[in-house]
């Protein structure tokens, strides 16, 4: 089986976001697999170790994404492709990563893709709906159980809270909800082996795009800090006091009840 | 003069408030232009498109048909795109629900066009917009094509509603099949009726909520508040609960009128799901926990002796 993972590093959860000349400082900051694509990855390689064939996760990013994919491939993945856009994107959106997915994936023989729901800097989530648009084909988002038999695939996914059972078939590309599985740690002899793995880079040429073919469609204008949220009051007296002079307060001066 | 399609979502034959935001939306992004609601489903479709021209939008297009009666990728898609060549709008406007989430890439793909996400204002073309679940925001725009957003629930105010406003409703047949995927069965597990994404006031638990039982108090205070519960990730990942109920950076990210956090630590990456909140209320035992730093009240004591008192002081104050 022919199974792709689609991958994106984002900021460790811990850091805390500093914006710098108008741009979110990036500088010294942690680097993590966004979490929501850690699933993904291990769903794949559970994929792979019941059915056969090979995991290739794959990237849109720059030369500091190899880490991340050299921690996808210590956790068990066959194959990384770097598609390094560093030099030749300024900037790019969603449209502009789903092209040049697009382009890879045009190439390859596909069974399924398996994404993250969603990144959790930018938050779009729409890479995963659009490269199944471009690709022609079905496509189940936040998923959180997953069983293939034959051409027939049975899932579960999070419908805000409840659970839709579906019925689909391959090819199919699908993204992962927290719940889905309990993505691995890379072992010491997984992160030996790692270094060993094929890591293949390409850049936008290689795909036959040039700039403009995957101009982005939108244009991020401006990026701010929400006001700094002052503590608040912390009630005194006895529990019964309290209680009510929260209720209270929560209606004549919040004014939420 | 524009054209901006509102898009309805309804959800058991019933109309979901953020249909309603989306007719605001569509108003504020071009206060002149016809705003067009979008209705497509399988029952009630007639009444939900009255209730949107009731809210501000200017007619209505529906689109009836069984395969509507729950979302699919594939039904949703052949029936929106049907009403977009017909209409041939400026601009659309979706919720940023379970549905406009899996929807609106696919259209935005199919028109070759931007689109911005989650959006939770408008300054003229400037969209804003949440990002590191709200540690930090962005503005952006849509440089070419068409207008086309989806409102994060909850944040932009519906227009009043005008029982005496009417407009046109035209129905639209669309033959939709070879569905792909196809749902056999629908399992209910949120809490009743109050969605966590729509919820105006949420009361949440954290490790101090002990156990799967703990839940039950702060249960019984969201009864009386009409809240949805929902918790942080250390006690869905000690099983205190489902992970469907998980606030924070991974998890839902919210922004309610009111929000009760319950033996919550307040670690920064459930701080980012919902210290954008109106209104922030903290009970912990520990006078030293960081959602104290966040929360405009706060109440140092048991929850186990705190929230029983404050469901019972809430019951009396609407019997009076």
């Amino acid at each position: 089986m022919n199974i792709y993972v689609l991958m994106k590093k984002t900021f460790d959860t811990e850091e805390k976001i500093q914006i710098n000349g108008g741009v979110i400082e990036d500088e010294g900051a942690e680097y993590i697999i966004n979490p929501y694509d850690e699933y993904a990855i291990e769903e794949a390689i559970k994929i792979r170790d019941e059915h056969g064939g090979e995991v290739t996760v794959v990237t849109v990013g720059d030369e500091e994404s190899e880490k991340q994919l050299r921690t996808a491939l210590a956790m068990g993945a066959d194959k990384a492709v770097l598609i390094n856009t560093e030099e030749d994107l300024e900037e790019g959106d969603q449209y502009t990563t789903v092209r040049v997915l697009e382009a890879y994936f045009a190439d390859q023989e596909v069974d399924i893709i398996l994404a993250g729901n969603v990144a959790i800097d930018e938050a779009s989530g729409q890479v995963g709906p659009r490269l199944a648009d471009r690709l022609d084909i079905p496509y189940v988002t936040t998923i959180t159980e997953l069983n293939i038999d034959g051409d027939t695939v049975n899932i579960v996914r999070d419908v805000e809270g409840d659970e839709e059972k579906i019925e689909t078939s391959l090819p199919l590309l699908v993204t992962c909800q927290q719940g889905l599985n309990e993505p691995r740690y890379p072992s010491l002899p997984g992160i030996m082996k790692a270094k060993k793995k094929p890591l293949e880079e390409l850049e936008i040429d290689d795909l036959d795009l040039d700039e403009d073919d995957v101009e982005a469609k939108t244009e991020t204008v401006k990026v701010f800090l929400p006001p700094e949220k002052e503590a608040g009051k912390v009630l005194e007296g006895e529990t019964d006091e309290q209680v009510k002079e929260l209720v209270s307060l929560l209606k004549s001066e919040a004014k939420v009840l | 003069m524009t054209k901006i399609l509102a898009f309805a979502e309804l959800k058991d034959g019933e109309i979901r408030n953020v249909s309603f935001e989306t007719v605001a939306a569509a108003r504020q992004i071009d206060e002149s232009a016809e705003v067009v609601a979008v209705v497509l489903g399988s029952q009630n479709v007639e009444d939900a498109a009255n209730q949107m021209i009731q809210y501000g939008a200017d007619r209505a297009v529906t689109v009836t048909h069984d395969l509507l009666a729950n979302y699919t990728s594939d039904g949703y898609t052949q029936a929106a795109m049907a009403v977009i060549e017909q209409e041939d709008p400026d601009g659309l406007v979706m919720g940023h629900t379970s549905a406009g989430k899996d929807l609106s890439p696919r259209i935005a793909s199919k028109l070759d066009n931007g689109l911005v996400s989650d959006i939770t204002g408008i300054e003229g073309d400037q969209f804003v917009r949440p990002i590191y679940s709200g540690k930090a925001f962005e503005k952006k725009t849509i440089k070419d094509g068409k207008t086309f957003v989806t409102i994060r629930p909850n944040n932009i105010a519906p227009l009043e509603q005008d029982g005496g406003r009417s407009g046109d409703i035209t129905s639209l047949e669309v033959d939709i099949k070879d569905l792909r995927t196809i749902i056999k069965e629908v399992v209910r597990k949120a809490s009743d009726g109050v969605d966590l994404s729509e919820a105006n006031i949420i009361v949440a638990g954290g490790r101090g909520v002990k156990s799967e039982e703990g839940f039950e108090p702060l249960y019984e205070l969201a009864d009386v508040l009409g809240a949805a519960v929902g918790a942080s990730r250390g006690a869905c990942d000690a099983g205190y609960c489902d992970y469907s109920l998980q606030i924070g950076q991974t998890g839902k990210v919210v922004t309610p009128d009111l929000y009760i956090a319950c033996g919550i630590s307040g670690a920064i990456q459930h701080l980012a799901g919902m210290s954008n909140s109106k209104v922030i209320v903290a009970i912990n035992k520990d006078p030293e926990a960081n959602i104290f730093n966040v929360a405009d009240y706060g109440i140092v004591g048991d929850l186990f002796d705190v929230v029983p008192k404050l469901t019972e002081e809430l019951k009396a104050l609407q019997v009076k």
